[in-house]
């Protein structure tokens, strides 16, 4: 019997060329389109007209107002909870801590019809008033669990600079 | 001279193996993580942190996004507003097409503001009061994420 000569076996070469020209636009496409995008979050607030939330019935409790004031920079000068003011280390602790005070948030989100309205100084910086709505919207516990106290809440109307 | 056959000239032939396998895996992560959805982040604008800023359980409808930057200008649809009044004509414009051309009610629009950490709150209050008068009453205010609590004592 004889046996063919495994040395002239015709060897497949794959063609690789097209494919990695191919697999390299690809990516050359996927690395521009590439954009990193950072987790954002919301705080909803629902501001009607004045001329409507003056129709709207009247909450139980009574309205909470928190005020920041500002200095000449825009940094914060000082927050007071309706008339007691907060020490100045750590002012929306605080205020987060007299809220949960005020509120039995052991009723679970949306238990409390309380509203909150913040009157802010014109030139305070944005970061402080988003502190304060972050200190009377909720906390997160040490397990790393989110509970919310009010959930109304609302910018008073803007005073002239 | 003695000419060497080209046919049995060894081939050189790099291993190719390891480089495809990186690419495909390289494809297959940016395919992953491609958002081909709009993104309305802006570089101008830098957000407060908040740690309780969560993202909106459902996508909003159509909502309308302002940006205010850092150096006091506004930014509504793509173009950057230096005036107040400017912004409030192109919203006014935006609240009657949805007027005539839509069953929708402007108080459900919500509006998405954006504000950067260090401009003034009163730019952000009178974006809404501005809102208001045109009848829009959901606003979103926007934060980014935050891992530490932002208002412990500093430790």
């Amino acid at each position: 019997m004889k046996f063919r000569n495994t040395e002239h076996r015709e060897t497949i070469v794959l063609q690789m060329t097209p494919m990695i020209d191919i697999v390299f636009q690809l990516l050359v496409f996927f690395v521009f389109t590439f954009k990193i995008v950072l987790p954002e979050g919301d705080f909803d607030i629902r501001m009607p007209p004045a001329s409507a939330s003056q129709a709207s019935p009247p909450s139980e409790n009574p309205l909470l107002m928190v005020r920041l004031q500002a200095d000449d920079r825009g940094e914060l000068a000082g927050v007071w909870l309706n008339d007691s003011v907060l020490d100045p280390p750590a002012p929306f602790y605080q205020l987060q801590a007299q809220i949960r005070g005020l509120i039995d948030d052991a009723g679970g989100p949306g238990a409390t019809d309380q509203e909150v309205e913040i009157e802010a100084d014109y030139n305070l910086r944005y970061r402080y008033a988003i502190q304060a709505i972050t200190a009377i919207s909720g906390y997160v516990d040490s397990d790393g669990k989110q509970h919310s106290l009010v959930e109304r809440v609302r910018f008073a109307p803007l005073i002239e600079k | 001279m003695r000419i060497r056959p080209r046919g049995s000239s060894p081939r050189v032939e790099a291993d190719l193996t390891p480089m495809i396998d990186m690419t495909f895996q390289l494809i297959a992560f940016f395919m992953l993580v491609i958002n081909f959805s709009e993104v309305e982040q802006d570089q101008r604008v830098q957000l407060p942190a908040s740690e309780l800023a969560k993202p909106p359980a459902a996508p909003y409808e159509q909502p309308f996004t302002i940006h205010l930057t850092r150096s006091e200008h506004y930014i509504f649809a793509g173009s950057e507003l230096t005036e107040l009044a400017q912004l409030r004509s192109a919203l006014l414009r935006e609240a009657q097409i949805i007027k005539r051309h839509t069953s929708k009610q402007l108080a459900d629009v919500t509006i998405i503001i954006r504000g950067d950490k260090n401009a003034p709150t009163g730019q952000v209050q009178e974006i809404i009061q501005i809102c208001q008068a045109l009848e829009f009453e959901k606003f979103a205010l926007r934060g980014k994420q935050s891992d530490v609590p932002t208002l412990s004592p500093i430790p």
